[in-house]
């Protein structure tokens, strides 16, 4: 628990601090690499749900995870590609990937109803991070219409994945 | 003659069968951007309620002990609605979604 704990608050000085770095000059490319990369992550984390959970309430969640980050990733490669925008690659994401990396590692040494709730308190905790991320750094930074209607539409989706692991959660108790 | 009778028998048969003139609407209720819109509806018992999902991804209609209508993305779903009351619902999706329906 100690170690979550850590590595999650790890996760939120690497955003807040690249994002420091990065200052206001935090480029549309860079934005949308982010927002992909941290759909990109949940996804991951849910095929790793879905290989190793026998719960059925961790099972739909995990797939739900993934129906909805697949679609709305497909909806952000679609925009990036009508806007001849290169998602770019930085700090931010991999500072992301790799702590992601990490956190899976460790999941993957767990079993049962370990791995379960191990599971959701960090889905809980990356979709907190990714609503901060998107609302202090991604949304107020992005220079482009559509896509910062996106990252809204990102934002309210972030917020109800939340919402939805909290309640798994409490379930579990 | 024969055919005109039973043409008039068989309108007669359908008015029966029909009943009274029952005026079911359809309220209409937009999902985009992990929003209902409108927030609040009314209708009777009989009204049937359309949600159209324009969002990519499924979003529910969800009333605890009263209705759970799975809504695809891009696509429409229905519900009849059967009794009265103030349904609170949400999305079991995303629970932040919330909207109510009021039936008379």
């Amino acid at each position: 628990m100690y170690a979550r704990l850590t590595s999650a608050l790890a996760l939120a000085c690497l955003i807040s601090g690249a994002s420091l770095a990065a200052g206001s000059g935090i480029t549309d490319p860079q934005i949308a690499h982010i927002a992909y990369t941290a759909g990109v992550i949940d996804i991951e984390a849910a095929k790793q749900a879905l290989k190793i959970s026998k719960d059925k309430d961790v099972i739909a969640f995990a797939n739900d995870m993934l129906r909805d980050h697949e679609a709305v990733n497909k909806q952000a490669l679609d925009l990036v590609k009508k806007l001849n925008v290169k998602p770019e690659d930085n700090d931010t994401s991999r500072a992301l990937t790799k702590a992601a990396t990490q956190e899976r590692e460790k999941l993957a040494k767990l079993s049962g109803t370990d791995f379960d709730k191990a599971y959701v308190a960090n889905e809980v905790a990356y979709h907190k991070q990714v609503n901060g991320a998107l609302e202090t750094l991604l949304i107020p930074s992005a220079k482009n219409a559509e896509l910062k209607d996106l990252l809204e539409t990102g934002l309210k989706l972030f917020q109800g994945h939340q919402q939805h692991a909290e309640h798994v959660a409490a379930m579990m108790k | 003659m024969i055919s005109k009778l039973s043409l008039g028998a068989l309108c007669g048969l359908v008015l029966i069968l029909a009943g009274p003139p029952v005026r079911a609407e359809t309220i209409r209720v937009t999902v985009e951007k992990l929003v209902f819109s409108p927030a609040e509806i009314s209708a009777v018992v009989g009204d049937v309620i359309e949600w159209q999902n324009k969002d990519v991804m499924a979003h529910t209609a969800t009333a605890k002990d009263g209705f759970d209508v799975v809504i695809p993305p891009g696509k429409t779903a229905t519900l009849t609605v059967t009794r009265a009351g103030t349904f609170d619902y949400y999305c079991r999706f995303h629970p932040n979604m919330k909207a109510r329906l009021q039936v008379r």
